[in-house]
């Protein structure tokens, strides 16, 4: 019993590799089409983190400065730091001092001695500084608070940078953020949606040309396995090569787009990372790929073969 | 070996395709069902491989109760039956070889035994030569052998053929009735329908006359005139 279960096995293979050469164009045409929807599909998701790795560029330099009078101590200073740790949403505090301040001033302005000559022509009037990160950028409610308090408020020479227009970008920004990446999400799940039905189309278009053979296979008394396996073989076949087709077209698309456009990156979205992320997530990718390519390629056969194997009217 | 009893099958249109329709076949019995075209000899057969159920009355053939056969057995029966099909019904995507190995396949039988049976058979139906073929590329003489060869290579215990000759000429119209007397005398059940008056005339045979759904006559050895 054991055997002839195995040479079934074997021959439902057989059979499925044997009708995917017979049936080369028919093939390729089915190939063509789920590559091309699996494409799409790739495209979605790395743009999608592409999205994401901008936007958390973005996000990432969302920060409140704190400028401090020259007249705080040292101590005053380690106290307004230890207590803006206590805050849920600050990630790090850092310190500028006035020395590093005028530094870096200078250093950004090297260029311009209209703009050094003027700052070295007084006693170095850059307050020193707090820089606060936030763990949630679109959470900076809690911090300004705090800053706002009149205690605090009295250790400031300017108002905090995060005031004003400032602020509304900031908020902008965070609201554009959860945009895009819902956006994303459900461009995703849509791609997925469609290639799924995509897929199932062309497979059932597939079988529906070869009707007859299921038809005849059932009338000379084969099993539903006997009969369904070779075409689950054949269309997991194309799911296989339909992904490794549309692996490379991406592979190829990103390398030639991260050499050409890195120039023009239109400054929001990050070409070169979108290569990156490719590269590095190369398995997950190919996973994905195999998995819809392949699942749905199973499943659509199976589905699509379902009405011709009836055994009588 | 085939028994009928008073099977009706009808189509939701005016009439029954088969009315009460009674028949009983013996064991390595020749019988050749003759009768206009829409008399019902098709539904006859497809009745009898279980490609359409009666509407109602009894079927048993080979001691299998079609009432009593659940889905998943339908195959088994087949397998058991051989059926030429008038419309030959071959995998046009697979060689003269493959189609008759088919047959032999689905049944789970081993290599070797496929590559010893399917030359013999392929011989007796006169297609030595033809194996890597595809069906297409054949004449329709050459096709109805391979569909021949297709239904004898399991040796059923009965075969079924539906105008078998309907497409040769005279000479390889004879050839495909040899073939079917021959296995008759290894011992098959064989069930054949033809239109060939020259053919029925002379094999001398029973010959049941089906004529609108009904049986109209039942000969132990009959003539036919066709009209």
């Amino acid at each position: 019993m054991h055997s002839k279960r195995s040479i079934t096995i074997e021959r439902i293979f057989k059979n499925g590799f044997i009708n995917f050469g017979r049936n080369i164009w028919l093939a390729i045409a089915a190939i063509a089409m789920m590559a091309t929807t699996l494409t799409i599909l790739l495209f979605a998701v790395v743009s999608s983190a592409t999205f994401d790795h901008t936007i958390s560029g973005l996000t990432s330099h969302i920060d409140v400065s704190i400028y401090l009078k020259d007249s705080v101590t040292d101590d005053q200073r380690s106290q307004l730091v230890s207590q803006l740790y206590k805050i849920d949403n600050v990630q790090s505090v850092a310190y500028t001092s006035k020395d590093q301040a005028l530094k870096s001033y200078e250093a950004a302005n090297a260029t311009n001695s209209d703009l050094l000559a003027a700052i070295s022509e007084t006693d170095n009037p850059l307050p020193a500084s707090l820089t606060i990160k936030p763990k949630n950028p679109d959470d900076l409610q809690s911090i300004r608070n705090f800053i706002a308090k009149p205690t605090v408020l009295g250790l400031q020479s300017d108002p905090s940078n995060d005031s004003g227009d400032r602020r509304t970008a900031i908020d902008n920004i965070t609201r554009a953020t959860h945009f895009f990446q819902e956006a994303g999400i459900v461009g995703i799940i849509l791609f997925l949606i469609i290639s799924m039905l995509i897929i199932f189309n062309t497979i059932r278009m597939a079988i529906f040309n070869r009707r007859d053979e299921l038809v005849i296979m059932r009338l000379l008394g084969a099993s539903t396995a006997f009969i369904r396996g070779p075409f689950v073989v054949e269309t997991m076949a194309y799911g296989t090569v339909a992904a490794a087709v549309s692996l490379l077209i991406c592979w190829g698309i990103f390398k030639v787009a991260s050499h050409t456009l890195q120039a023009s990156t239109l400054g929001l979205l990050d070409i070169k990372y979108a290569d990156q992320f490719f590269s590095s997530h190369l398995v997950q990718i190919l996973t994905l790929q195999l998995l819809v390519g392949i699942l749905i390629g199973a499943v659509s056969s199976l589905i699509a073969t379902r009405r011709y194997l009836k055994f009588h009217r | 070996m085939i028994l009928l009893d008073r099977v009706t099958k009808s189509y939701n249109r005016k009439g029954d395709a088969l009315e009460r329709v009674s028949l009983h076949v013996e064991p390595k019995e020749f019988v050749i069902i003759v009768g206009p075209s829409g008399a019902g000899k098709s539904t006859l057969f497809k009745l009898l491989t279980r490609e359409e159920k009666p509407t109602s009355g009894k079927i048993i053939v080979g001691g299998i109760d079609y009432d009593k056969l659940k889905d998943k057995d339908v195959p088994l029966l087949r397998r058991k039956i051989g059926v030429v099909f008038q419309d030959f019904k071959l995998l046009l995507n697979k060689t003269v070889y493959e189609n008759v190995a088919f047959a032999l396949e689905i049944a789970g039988i081993p290599n070797d035994e496929i590559k010893h049976t399917v030359p013999k058979v392929l011989e007796v139906v006169g297609l030595t030569g033809k194996e890597s073929n595809y069906p297409l590329e054949l004449s329709g003489g050459e096709r109805q052998r391979v569909a021949i060869a297709r239904a004898i290579v399991r040796q059923p215990k009965i075969l079924i053929a539906d105008e078998p000759t309907g497409n040769l000429d005279p000479k390889h119209a004879w050839d495909v009735i040899k073939v079917l007397e021959k296995i008759n005398r290894f011992g098959t059940t064989v069930l054949l329908t033809t239109h060939n008056q020259e053919i029925v005339n002379a094999l001398r045979r029973r010959v049941v006359t089906i004529k609108d759904g009904k049986i109209v006559s039942d000969k132990a050895v009959g003539q036919y005139k066709a009209s």
